[in-house]
């Protein structure tokens, strides 16, 4: 009940109009990363105050796509260019609909924590990094580096990237993210040197002190000419682009049955900096995902009143 | 007995026995592959395109299929409304109570007090006292919402199961037909791993808890159609004669007569299928289902390994309570006192929990913790065991991390670079060869068409790196589970201990100790066998020690009067005539092995596990299904085998 209250004095002005256009449920789909809990949670609020009925679903962050194309779930606030790309336009061609990019950028790239840089301080750079390949070398590896890659499925081939840059690494793919993070930890807290696959915004910036490694920025050249880049015999011998796009996903059938819930949903926004603050209230404060979309609508009236012009 | 053959050296020579005719065909097959490229790699010419097809047919099937004029989807979703009924019940009765009767769901301290009256009810105090501790966890841990969300599946999906599998079974019992058809598709629905068909149902039956409920009952229904099979098959034949005599018809035979004197095995059967719709609960959120499941999976994202525990343990001590209440309920005696005293003192049970659910109702308009505690009053431990987690880790990593680079480096990759070497020909040939030694020629063809299955359609690699993480785990689990179960059988402490650890294992969510693995052992095969032991040595335990159990005292007295020192007992008597049953727990500790295969591929690897995960979120049903179905078929296999040399072994023993 403290939700609904804290977002009725949010929404005030705009209370007058909410008369739902649509008595079935509207279902949002989450995730299992912090931003998106939280969002979610915080456009659910609002819709519920306009007068809908909302119910959360939880689901894969691949296979929603297509549930979203045939109407089993109607709305979802994060879909990530970098590791949703060929699920997200796949849907799109079944009659999903793009509801829009949120100013946020992501990206996605190999991360190194901090201490790395006193044990080889040009690691920041690709070069440098490779220059100290060794420190990153385990028994099955050596003497190549180790790079922990992200899911095989996540349609990254970084094994290809470290053949056209004749990188000295092996890229170990894990299953899943969460294995991500326990090697991190692991890692971190023995203070030994990892380079691994991350992205912004993540929980991971909040909890871990770190940087990208800087690659080559990618142009269209770089996968058709050879000789673009540092090798000029490879394509692909570039890195992944700084500022990738974040969309929305939302049925077809909520334009139709839901209309008021749909402009607003296309006109829902976020930017890094706000998802940033919503995924530290839980990563780092410890509220709950809940909890934390009710203080994000308390603090952030204005910014609520804006989705609903 | 003169058509068993013996193996080991005859007096007919080497190439008579059985190692001797494998050396010959794994000769024949190296030899053929330094001629022919071909017998390393199936020639990608020939390769069977069969994945494509079975994604065309999904797509197909998902699109513009459909039966006089209704597209098929339609009707599935049709179908799928209509079991999401039950689902929708308990929900408003568990977790949101009902709008229309303007009742809120039914408080937390009134489920509670139902559970400990029931418990009380079937087994006295003491399982009335596990109820009332679980109850208290759940709520004061702030879990109670999630697990009620667990429990509407569960309840959804138990009865479900227990129906189909009561039905499926008696029909296998009065027609061979139905035998032919339905044994082995439980052998398959059992043995190939639930991810692989979870994007498929729920392409076919919408996102969320329909999907979520299909896969759990596909999976946890023929443990139910087997007990009722040979709870039926070893009903006395006195007993159904005289129901006959007495005038029952066919219907009252079964009904009156054969099953109730089979309840035992039936309540087993029930029993079976609440522990595995446990073992469900995680990975059908990966479709949609909410609960506990799906906030476990959250908590492991957000390296939160502490409050995945809490989770973990909550599913367990869910599972254990249901267990130890159909199991009092089945060895339950019947009370003929009760028939004689008053209906109040018959029923007390029962108007003592409606009194506290009407007053529970009554006390929560007043007080809200009543129904459900907010946060505020719950408390929980899993940041301190995050940190505990961590410092062990810091602690251990330098003595362990030696011995998995070891390991790694001298062992493991070894025994994979020598599978993924072996020419396919030699492979199938040793097994045919083993095949055809042990069972004849029908485990033979068996055998082989299930093999070439994945060679035939280009999973070689694949299925070869998972015959080694299977292999080597397998080896691993025997050394381990085989001693300990050789241990519980001689201590009663010992195995009162280490059974019910074995009951934990199996119920705690295997993704668990996956983060602890990769924490200590980083990415690689050895965090996968590491994962991969604690839930497959459980049948090696188990196993050794009923084998072991089951021998007569007589047996055992007769050779220690013979002068046997303990040592002659166990190795010349004892774990002889246990052997059939230790081959049977090897058999289950490979099948669960290739069970978690699926899951270790969350750590990392590349072997069909992963191509199963993948399939997932590729949307490539083929692909998923196929993978799926060789892990299945590689089970199958060592399932055949094992039985067949089991089989032999009890003849030549004369226990027939």
């Amino acid at each position: 009940m403290r939700t609904a209250t804290f977002v009725a004095m949010a929404a005030a002005p705009f209370a007058a109009l909410a008369e739902a256009d649509w008595d079935e449920p509207i279902i949002i789909v989450q995730n299992n990363w912090t931003s998106q809990l939280v969002t979610s949670t915080i456009v659910g609020n609002v819709l519920e105050e306009m007068g809908y009925e909302v119910e959360y679903a939880p689901a894969d962050s691949q296979l929603q796509f297509a549930a979203i194309a045939a109407g089993d779930m109607h709305f979802q606030i994060e879909a990530w260019e970098g590791s949703m790309k060929s699920a997200f336009e796949a849907a799109v061609e079944e009659g999903m609909i793009d509801a829009g990019t949120h100013e946020a950028v992501t990206r996605e790239e190999w991360w190194i924590p901090k201490y790395v840089l006193d044990v080889c301080p040009e690691a920041g750079d690709w070069k440098g990094l490779d220059a100290c390949a060794e420190i990153f070398a385990t028994a099955e590896t050596a003497p190549k580096g180790r790079f922990v890659g992200p899911p095989a499925d996540w349609g990254k081939n970084y094994a290809d990237r470290i053949k056209a840059l004749n990188m000295n690494f092996t890229a170990i793919n894990v299953g899943q993210a969460a294995t991500l993070w326990a090697e991190l930890q692991s890692a971190y807290d023995r203070k030994e040197p990892i380079v691994l696959f991350s992205w912004t915004p993540n929980f991971v910036e909040s909890k871990f002190d770190g940087e990208f490694v800087n690659f080559p920025e990618p142009e269209p050249a770089c996968f058709d000419d050879p000789s673009w880049g540092p090798n000029p015999e490879a394509t692909g011998d570039c890195g992944a682009p700084h500022k990738a796009w974040l969309k929305k996903a939302m049925w077809s059938g909520l334009e139709e049955n839901a209309p008021k819930a749909a402009k607003f949903l296309r006109n829902v926004n976020f930017t890094n900096a706000q998802l940033a603050d919503a995924a530290y209230m839980v990563d780092v404060d410890g509220m709950s995902p809940e909890e934390a979309a009710e203080k994000w609508a308390e603090e952030n009236p204005d910014i609520i009143a804006g989705w609903m012009e | 007995m003169s058509q068993i053959r013996h193996g080991g050296a005859g007096p007919t020579g080497f190439f008579h026995s059985m190692a001797g005719q494998i050396a010959l065909v794994a000769v024949f097959g190296v030899a053929l592959s330094l001629v022919w490229p071909g017998a390393t790699r199936w020639p990608t010419g020939w390769v069977i395109p069969a994945e494509f097809w079975v994604t065309d047919y999904i797509t197909w099937l998902k699109g513009d299929a459909s039966i006089f004029g209704v597209p098929f989807k339609d009707i599935t979703r049709a179908f799928g409304e209509f079991l999401e009924a039950p689902v929708n019940w308990s929900d408003y009765l568990l977790v949101r109570g009902s709008d229309t009767l303007g009742l809120d769901q039914v408080p937390w301290v009134a489920v509670s007090a139902g559970m400990v009256i029931l418990a009380h009810w079937v087994g006295g105090w003491r399982l009335a006292a596990l109820a009332l501790s679980t109850c208290l966890y759940l709520a004061f841990f702030h879990l109670w919402k999630d697990s009620m969300r667990t429990m509407t599946i569960v309840i959804a999906a138990v009865p479900m199961a227990v129906l189909i599998g009561l039905g499926l079974g008696v029909w296998v019992t009065r027609s061979k037909r139905a035998a032919a058809v339905f044994m082995p598709m439980f052998d398959l629905m059992q043995a190939t791993p639930h991810l692989a068909y979870l994007p498929p149902v729920a392409a076919l039956f919408s996102f969320g808890s329909v999907s979520a409920l299909i896969a759990t009952v596909v999976f946890a229904m023929p443990p139910m159609a087997r007990c009722t099979i040979l709870g039926l098959q070893s009903v006395s034949p006195e007993i159904v004669e005289s129901g006959r005599m007495s005038g029952c018809t066919g219907r009252q035979l079964l009904w009156k007569v054969a099953l109730p004197s089979a309840k035992r095995t039936l309540m087993l059967g029930v029993n079976q299928v609440v522990m595995q719709t446990f073992a469900m609960v995680v990975i059908c959120s990966i479709v949609g289902a909410s609960g506990l499941g799906q906030k476990l999976l959250y908590s492991l994202q957000q390296l939160k390994v502490g409050a995945a525990i809490e989770q973990g343990l909550a599913i367990t001590l869910i599972a254990i309570v249901l267990d130890r209440i159909t199991q009092a309920y089945a060895d339950r005696p019947v009370d003929y006192e009760l028939r004689e005293k008053s209906w109040l003192a018959r029923h007390r049970h029962a108007v003592i929990f409606l009194v506290i659910l009407v007053v529970s109702y009554v006390v929560a308009e007043f007080y809200r913790p009543v129904e459900l505690l907010p946060r505020k009053m719950t408390i929980s431990f899993g940041g301190e065991m995050d940190s505990a987690i961590r410092a062990f880790n810091v602690a251990a990593f330098p003595y362990l991390n030696p011995v998995r680079d070891w390991v790694t480096v001298w062992i493991l990759l070894p025994i994979r670079d020598f599978c993924l070497w072996l020419p396919w020909p030699t492979f199938v040939g040793a097994i045919a060869v083993a095949a055809w030694r042990l069972g004849g020629w029908s485990v033979l063809i068996l055998c082989v068409t299930l093999v070439m299955s994945f060679i035939v359609t280009g999973f070689w690699v694949e299925a070869m790196k998972t015959t080694y993480l299977v292999f080597v785990s397998t080896l691993l689990c025997l050394a381990i589970g085989i001693p300990i179960g050789i241990w519980c059988a001689r201590s009663d402490p010992v195995a009162k201990i280490a059974l019910s650890i074995c009951d934990t294992l199996q119920t705690f969510p295997s993704f668990i100790y996956l983060i602890p693995a990769i924490m200590l052992f980083r990415v690689g095969d050895f965090a996968n066998v590491v994962a991969i032991i604690p839930y497959a040595t459980v049948p090696a335990i188990r196993y050794t020690y009923l084998g072991l159990k089951r021998i007569p005292p007589v047996t055992v007295e007769a050779s220690i009067a013979n002068g046997a020192t303990r040592r002659q007992l166990l190795w010349k008597v004892q774990m002889p005539i246990a052997l059939p049953e230790i081959m049977l727990g090897v058999n289950q500790t490979i099948m669960m092995a290739l069970a978690m295969t699926a899951i270790t591929a969350l750590i990392g690897s590349t072997d069909l596990g992963q191509e199963v995960v993948r399939a997932i979120s590729t949307q490539n049903f083929g692909r998923g299904i196929l993978c799926g179905f060789f892990i299945a078929a590689l089970g199958i296999v060592g399932d055949r085998l094992i039985g067949a040399w089991a089989a032999k072994r009890r003849a030549e023993l004369g226990m027939g």
